[in-house]
Formats: C-alpha cells, structure tokens, sequence
C-alpha cells in the first residue's frame, strides 16, 4: 500500500551537519557585530559628554592648565574626533589599551593579570547555580504546590529581591567574623593569605578557602533566578499534549518527566540564563569589593576614583566582550538542542 | 459477547471550583476483535474522555466509575505494573492533533521506537530500526523519514506518524481520537484509507473518534452516538447514518457532507443552540432544549437507552411517533 | 456611533455615545481584573507591603524629623547598638538609624518609580514603532535593541554615573536609559502579534493613519502588558539605585539604603558586628524589591489566566 508523498529531500548527516553550520556561522557574524557596537559605544562614552574631556576625566583633582595641556596630548585629545577613533581603532586591534594611570602599567597586563580570578570566582558560581537551580526547579514544579516547592520558590523570590553583595555581607558578618555561637572561620576577604605559597597545593586549597565565602554568595543569587525559570518553563510544558502520548506508551512518570519534558523546558531556561550573563558581570563587579578579590570587577571600580581613563575602557571592554561570548555560548548550544533553529 | 472491550456503566466526573462537573454519563460500550466501532458527537459531549479512560489517561482531578474491561480485566482498578504493560502493548491511542502530540526536539523514528524499547527491553537497537521502518512503510511513508523532526513533516503525514507508532507494538486495540479533524478533505481520504487498511490487515479492533457522522459511516461497522455526556444512539454504521432513530443522530448526519465531495462542503446546514453545559445541564433529556420533535414529557425524566430490534438502540421517547 | 443599553435604575434604554460605552467597558474590565487580582494571595502581600512602605516615605516627615539626617545636629554616639532612645541604634555619625531608614524610603523609592517612567517610555515608543514599522527603520530599531542589551548594564550604569557626576537626577537618568531595552524587546513581541490582528486590517482599510493605528489600536492592547512589566522594571530599578549607592555613585547629600550600607561597608561595621546599621537597610530592600515582583507576577496571571495556580 504505497501512497503519493511529497518527494521531499531525505535528512542525511551531512544536511544537518550543514544546516548547523549555517546557524553557527550565523550567530558567530552577528556576534562580531555586536563587538563592533561595542568598540564604537565604547570610544564615545566618554567624549559625547558635555564639556571638555580632559576636564570630566579629572574631575575633583586640581590640575592647572600646562597639566591639562600634556593630558591632552598624551592621550591624543587634542587631535579631531575622526582621526582619534581611527587611534583608537588602531591601538585597540594591536592590543595597546593604554597605561594606567594609577598603576603605571599597562592596561593588557593588568587585564592578564586580574582575568583569573575573576573568572574562577563567575564560573564556579554560574555552573553551581545552573546546576542546583535547574534542579530545584525541576523538583519544584513537578509536585507544584507540595511543601518542596512551596519553601523553594520562597527562598528563591527572597534571594532574588535580594541585592547580592548584601547577602555577602551578612556572611561575611556571620561566618568570618562570627556572630554569637558562631565562629568567625572564613577570611574576611581577599584571595589569598599572606604566607600563601602560589603554585603549591596548600596555595590552591589556601585559594580555595577564601574563595568560599564569595562563590557560596554569588551561587545562591543566581541560583533562586535559575530555580524560578526552570520552574516556571516546566509548569508551562507539563500543559503540553505529547506528555500524554508518552504517559499513554506506558513510560513511568519520572522517564516522561526527565526524558520528555525536561529537555523542552530547558530550552527557554538557556535562552534566559544567557540573557542574564549580563547580570553575571554586575554580581562580579560587587561581590569583588565585598569581599576585596582582586579582579577584574575591583579593578574597575577602583579606577572609577582616580578616574583611570584606560583602565575604565579596558575593562568595559573586557565585560562586554564577555557578555558577547557567553551569549554567543549559549546560542550554539541553544543550536544543538533545539533542532527547529538550525532547519 | 465482546471479548476485546467492554465498557459497563461508565461515568467521569470532574471535580471543579464550582461544583461537579458530570463529563461522561452511565455508557456501555462493547468491542470484538477485528471490529470498528466509531463514537460521533459535537465536542463537549464526553468522547475525547470516556476514550481516555481505557488507558486511565483521565486526570488525577477526575473520579470514575463503572468498568472497563479489557480482555476481561478492569483497566480502572488494574495494578500500575499491569497498567504500564497495557499502555501501548495491548491497546494503544492515536491521538488527536498530531501538531502537538509528539515530541517536537526527537526525531520521530525514535519516538516509534520508544515503546518497543520500553516493552521489549531485549529488542537491540538494529531490531527497533527494521521495525521502524517497517512500520513507516505500512502507512505510506519512505522509511528515511524516519530521521525527521516533527516540524520537517506535514500534517498528513504526521498523522501518519502517529498511526505508525500506535502500531509499533501490535495492539490489539487501536483508539483513533479525531485522526482526521485537522486535515484537508484529500489528505483525510488518505489517511482513512490507511486505517482501514491497517484494520482489516492486522484483525485489530478499532474505536474511532469523530464529531464527522459521514467520516464514520465509511469506516466503521457500528456507532454509537453520545450527547451531554450520554449515549443517545447506537447501531449499525449504515442505519445510524441513513436512518437515524434519535433526532440528534439525525441532525448530526444531515449536518455533513459526504468527504471528497468540495461542492457540498458550502451547502449551510447545522443544528442551532449550542451543546449543553456539563456542569449546568437541563433536566431530563439533555437535548431537549434544541430538539425539532420535543413535546413536554422529555423534559420530565432522561429517557432511557431502549431496544430497536437489530442490534439497534436510541435513547428517546418519541421513537416511531409521529 | 451609539448604542442603547439599559441604565439599570429606572430600566430605561439610555443612549450612550461610542466613547462613553468604551469608558464603561474599560471600567467593567478593569473591576474584573482587579478582583482575579484580589484573590492571589502573593499579589496582595505583596501590595500590602508596598502601601506600607509608601504611606512610610510620604508621611517621614511626620514619623521623623528631618534634623535627624542633618550629620551636625547628631546627638547619639558613634554606632551605639540599639536603645529604648535609638530604636534601631546609631550610625557611624551618631544619626539615629532608624530616622535614616525612614528617610531613605523616599530617595529610593523615588529613584525607583522616576527611572522606570524614563525607562518606559523610552522602552514603549522604540518597542511600539519597530514593532509597527515594517523593513528598514524597524529591523534598524531591532537591532539597536539587542545590541543595547548586550551591553553589560552595571558597568555601563557606573561609567554614565562616574561621567555625569552624582546627582539624584543623574542616577535617575543612568538608571532609566539602561533599562529599557528589555521593555521594548516585549513591547515589539507584542506590538507584533497584534499588528496580525484582524481589527488593524480593518482599521487601516478605512484610511486610519499609522500614528492613529498605533496609539488607538496598538497601544490599549499592549498597556496591559506595560503595566505589568513596569513593576518588575521597578524592583530592578530599586535594587540598581540600592547598588550604585552602595558603591559611592549616588547623590552624597541624600540619605538611601545603599548609601547607609555604603557608610556600613567604609566604616567597617561588619567587623565590629554592627548588625543594627548592616541588616535593616538591606532588609528594607528585600522587601520592596519582594513586595514589586510579587506584584508583577500577580499582574501577569492576571493577564494570562493560563499561569494561574502557580
């Protein structure tokens, strides 16, 4: 019994190899767009202000006129708008950032230098988060109303009303100068302590040690928004008809929960916590003066005082290319799981 | 006596903020082997559900009660051990709305082979491939569509899809929930064609879903037709179709056109008012309010399903009145 | 266009005009939403919280006086724990911290409703037109959009801030402009699936301008959306202000939650387990910031019934 069917293409492996392909190469252009944006807000920022630059930048210190004058120089200020951007340009893609003016170094180095940390202290808590929060959710909503969820999504509308570096706060109030029976153990901050040895293994579990304050405040402010996404796109899945066809085909509840429903909940999940990477790099900013990690987030707050033009850039720089990268992550695995994007 | 499914008595309730909501109303139904029984109705009217519960598909929020007796075993009070085994193995479902009843980020191969897996653990993973294949070949499809999302096919032939895998265990029981509604008229000859097909091939027994009387007349060998809930009529497809005793069963056949026929899909016709309200229906007979032959006695007491003669049965006191 | 409907009192038809039946419908409808709203048990906490913390900063000048705040007229001493003088104990300065708690109600719940108005706005038109303009200047819009919201927002906000100087306008300003692209990504989702509608069709076939179609049609269809969204922008708004205060980028003449826990942070009240002036600000915030989203998301099963039981 043969009927008529459209004569449509057969998917091979190498269809959908280059159909991804395409969606990668996609994704990729439009990230390099964004960079550039990015390049260009960021060369403006400081210059489509009222007044004169030089005088922003100094802004609360007293400088005469022959300093202004050499400010202006040494940073090209004086040249036209064009012909600076094209500087900029220039400097930027043969990676001279500029020196810093506190520092007295240069700006990449200090970037190389302080990238570490930072990125220890995001990554550990953002995979933590992930990986706590989507179980949370997940729990949470599948027996939706029971005492589980209900304490869950408390908590986690607490945490999230909550600005994170007052969370550290109180740990850092708490358990590392210690509050009543509780004993102040952890450091009050910093990365690490004064006799550490770097490079040895008392030096990385020394890390580690003042580290643990941080990542655990960090871990819990993105966990609850996490939690809360994963629950609410699961609620809206469980709705769904091809969860009956699974019950209907005899698999057990947990199989169509984990198999069937999971996976397209936590498309939207991944999509979201993309977005907020964003705000990933704002918890960084604050959680390193909290607890005074020497990062990329202090450098550049620390540079707001002085202010330390370069630096500001750079680091702008850096953050923003990061939230670019991380989105351009989550897009291509967003690319993998989904195969309605890439077709 | 129906050896494959008989359904005594069965009533579903829905409990909900207001009250109860009676969906479902005292039906009898009986299945043999090898037979097509088709249901027909408007929506609302307690189909989509007493068809859910030969699987126990209803809600949690649903209370039934009644039998459904599968191959002589209660389906409704069965262990969870023997219920999983049933699902899919000894009676499975073809949906309605493929649209949205498969799993649109698998391929539809592996969601063919999902049950054969879960019910033959031995089955290796070539052997589910040859199935699989052999399956798509049975409802018309090249086997390499095996490897396609969801969203890759048409309408048709996820229909299709969605008969291949309710086929993937060889049941001896096949639930066809409105297979056809949301086709175009050429597309749904095709598909019922397959059914059909597949029926008289295999010797499974068929309850096929509808609110499209003509559809069924084609396909089935007997009807049964519910309204508010209840059954009105029963009988062979032939004379429900042709010569209706309830004057819903009537109107409702008088309301379609034939399929494959575009010219008389323009002709205007259809029964006034609006189904009743489950949670607020009128007393005695539910159809009374939008009924060409009601007198005053209809609505004093729901008229009983009463004997015709050849296998026939109407639930209505004005049968061989004038 | 009119139409006869019964006035009820006297069961006499009365005629009313097109613009007074869409008044009383949007009456009728608004007395629906709020009693769904009514019942969700969460929205209403959350706006009993908020009603408190209102009346607090509209009457501070009843609850206390203002000279509290005024660092020369300190009477208490230097970070004292509380007392039955200083219910909530002293600050670094010797002000009462309860007064500044009070106080800061008004910067920061001011701060948070001033930005999301600038936020809005900016968010809704650019939202409405590149959801409304087809081809260049809306795809241009689009993109601008997206691009804005791959910008880091803290940084962005710390760099405008450090710029512009530290004003409350300016924080107010800061705060507004970097958080709209997330409003006006949902307003053009919206404005794009009502723009299909059937009604639009019609209204442009009987020669309804663009500007017409946009703030007749579009717009009363989208508000309700808006509205709801607006809450959540203000809890982000709140806690934007509480943060940037906290890192010493707000206005140093005004007292706020984040500039309390800012002093908190200077001068080491943390180590010297000063919990009086760490832990009620930042409590403060929780709940403000709480009671918003619980709003919002009641706002939002009110929109949608499909979420509701959640």
């Amino acid at each position: 019994m043969s009927l008529v069917t459209n004569p449509t293409e057969v998917e091979t492996s190498r269809t959908r190899r280059r159909s991804y392909g395409r969606y990668v190469v996609g994704k990729i252009l439009g990230s390099v767009a964004s960079l550039g944006f990015v390049l260009v807000v960021n060369f403006f920022l400081f210059r489509v202000l009222p007044g004169d630059p030089a005088r922003n930048l100094t802004r609360g210190r007293f400088v005469d006129k022959k300093q202004l004058a050499e400010f202006n120089q040494t940073y090209g200020l004086d040249q036209s708008v064009p012909q600076q951007f094209v500087t900029y340009l220039k400097n930027t893609f043969s990676g001279d950032l500029g020196i810093s003016i506190k520092y007295r170094v240069p700006v990449s180095q200090l970037l190389v230098d302080r990238m570490w940390p930072t990125l220890l202290l995001v990554g550990t808590s953002t995979i933590l988060a992930a990986v706590i929060g989507v179980w949370l959710g997940i729990r949470g909503a599948w027996k939706r109303g029971g005492v589980f969820d209900r304490t869950s999504t408390g908590t986690s509308l607490t945490l999230y009303s909550m600005p994170e570096w007052w969370l550290g706060l109180l740990l850092i109030a708490v358990f590392a100068v210690g509050w009543g029976p509780i004993p102040g153990i952890f450091p009050t901050g910093g990365l690490h302590s004064v006799d550490a040895q770097p490079g040895t293994l008392s030096g990385v579990l020394d890390t580690a040690w003042h580290l643990t304050l941080p990542v655990i405040t960090l871990t819990l402010a993105y966990l609850a928004d996490y939690s809360l996404i994963m629950r609410s796109s699961l609620l809206d899945e469980l709705g769904e008809d091809y969860l009956t066809t699974a019950r209907a085909k005899g698999l057990r509840d947990i199989v169509v929960r984990n198999r069937h429903a999971v996976p397209n909940a936590l498309l939207p999940t991944t999509t979201v916590i993309a977005l907020s990477i964003g705000f990933v790099v704002s918890g960084a900013i604050t959680i390193e003066t909290v607890f005074s990690i020497p990062g990329l987030g202090l450098l550049g707050v620390d540079a707001l005082e002085v202010p330390d033009y370069w630096v500001l850039q750079g680091t702008f720089m850096v953050a923003a290319a990061g939230v670019i990268l991380a989105n351009l992550v989550a897009n291509l695995l967003y690319g993998l799981l989904d195969p309605r994007v890439r077709t | 006596m129906a050896d494959l499914l008989r359904m005594r008595d069965v009533s579903l309730t829905y409990r909900a903020e207001g009250g109860d909501v009676p969906a479902v109303r005292n039906v009898d139904l009986d299945l043999d082997r090898g037979e097509i029984v088709g249901i027909a109705g408007e929506s609302g009217c307690g189909k989509s559900t007493l068809a859910s519960t030969i699987l126990r598909l209803q809600p949690p929020s649903a209370r039934v009660t009644g039998e459904v007796l599968f191959e002589g075993a209660d389906v409704l009070t069965m262990s969870w051990g023997d219920l999983r085994a049933l699902r899919w193995a000894g009676a499975s479902m073809v949906f309605q709305g493929a649209l949205h009843s498969l799993n649109p980020v698998r391929r539809v191969g592996d969601q063919i082979a999902e049950p054969i897996h879960l019910h033959d653990p031995e089955t290796s993973d070539k052997k589910a491939h040859v199935r699989v294949g052999e399956l798509l070949e049975q409802v018309g499809l090249p086997a390499g569509r095996a490897r396609a999302y969801p969203h890759q096919l048409s309408g048709g032939q996820k229909q299709r899809i969605m008969i291949a895998m309710a086929l993937a265990c060889r049941p001896r029981l096949i639930v066809a929930d409105e297979p056809t509604t949301a086709l175009d008229v050429m597309v749904q000859a095709q598909v019922l064609h397959v059914l059909s097909g597949l029926v008289h091939e295999l010797g499974v027994g068929m309850l096929m879903i509808s609110h499209d009387l003509s559809v069924l007349a084609d396909l089935c060998d007997r009807i049964v037709v519910m309204y508010g809930g209840r059954v009105v009529e029963q009988g062979p497809s032939k004379l429900v179709f042709g010569e209706a005793l309830h004057p819903y069963a009537a109107a409702l056949s008088a309301a379609f056109p034939r399929v494959g026929d575009p010219g008389a899909r323009y002709a205007p016709s259809g029964l006034p008012g609006d189904p009743p309200d489950p949670a607020a229906l009128p007393p005695g007979c539910s159809f009374a309010p939008r009924c060409p032959r009601v007198v005053d006695d209809c609505t004093r007491a729901v008229p009983e399903l009463r004997s015709f003669g050849d296998d026939r049965r109407a639930a209505c006191i004005r049968v061989g009145q004038p | 266009m009119s139409a006869v409907e019964s006035d009820g009192t006297a069961g006499l038809p009365v005629t009313l005009s097109a613009r007074q039946l869409a008044r009383r419908r949007r009456r009728e409808s608004f007395l629906r939403s709020w009693r769904v709203f009514r019942r969700n048990r969460s929205g209403m906490l959350g706006l009993t919280i908020l009603t408190v913390f209102v009346v607090i900063a509209v009457a501070a000048p009843l609850l206390a006086s203002s000279q509290g705040l005024e660092v020369t007229q300190a009477t208490g001493g230097v970070l004292e724990p509380p007392s039955s003088q200083y219910w909530l104990g002293t600050d670094d300065q010797g002000r009462s911290v309860l007064t500044l708690l009070i106080w800061g109600a008004r910067i920061s719940l001011f701060v948070g409703l001033a930005a999301t108005v600038i936020s809005m706005v900016i968010g809704t038109l650019i939202g409405l037109v590149s959801g409304f303009s087809g081809g260049w200047a809306g795809a241009m819009l689009f993109r601008l959009t997206e691009w804005f919201l791959v910008i880091p927002f803290l940084p962005l906000a710390i760099v405008l801030a450090t710029v512009l100087g530290r004003s409350l306008f300016n924080i107010v300003l800061v705060i507004g402009v970097t958080s709209w692209p997330g409003t006006a990504l949902l307003i053009r989702s919206q404005t794009l699936s009502i723009k299909e509608r059937a009604y639009i069709e019609r209204a442009r076939v009987l020669g309804a301008g663009r500007w017409h179609q946009m703030s007749r049609h579009v717009l009363p269809n989208v508000m309700p959306m808006v509205f709801a969204n607006t809450t959540l922008t203000v809890a982000i708004a709140i806690l934007t202000e509480t943060t940037l205060s906290f890192l010493g980028l707000g206005d140093p003449t005004r007292v706020s939650w984040g500039s309390m826990l800012d002093d908190a942070f200077q001068v080491g009240a943390i180590t010297t387990g000063a919990w009086w002036f760490i832990v009620p600000p930042g409590v403060c915030v929780v709940l403000v910031v709480l009671a918003f989203t619980l709003i919002g998301q009641a706002l939002e099963e009110v929109l949608n019934p499909r979420l509701k039981g959640r």
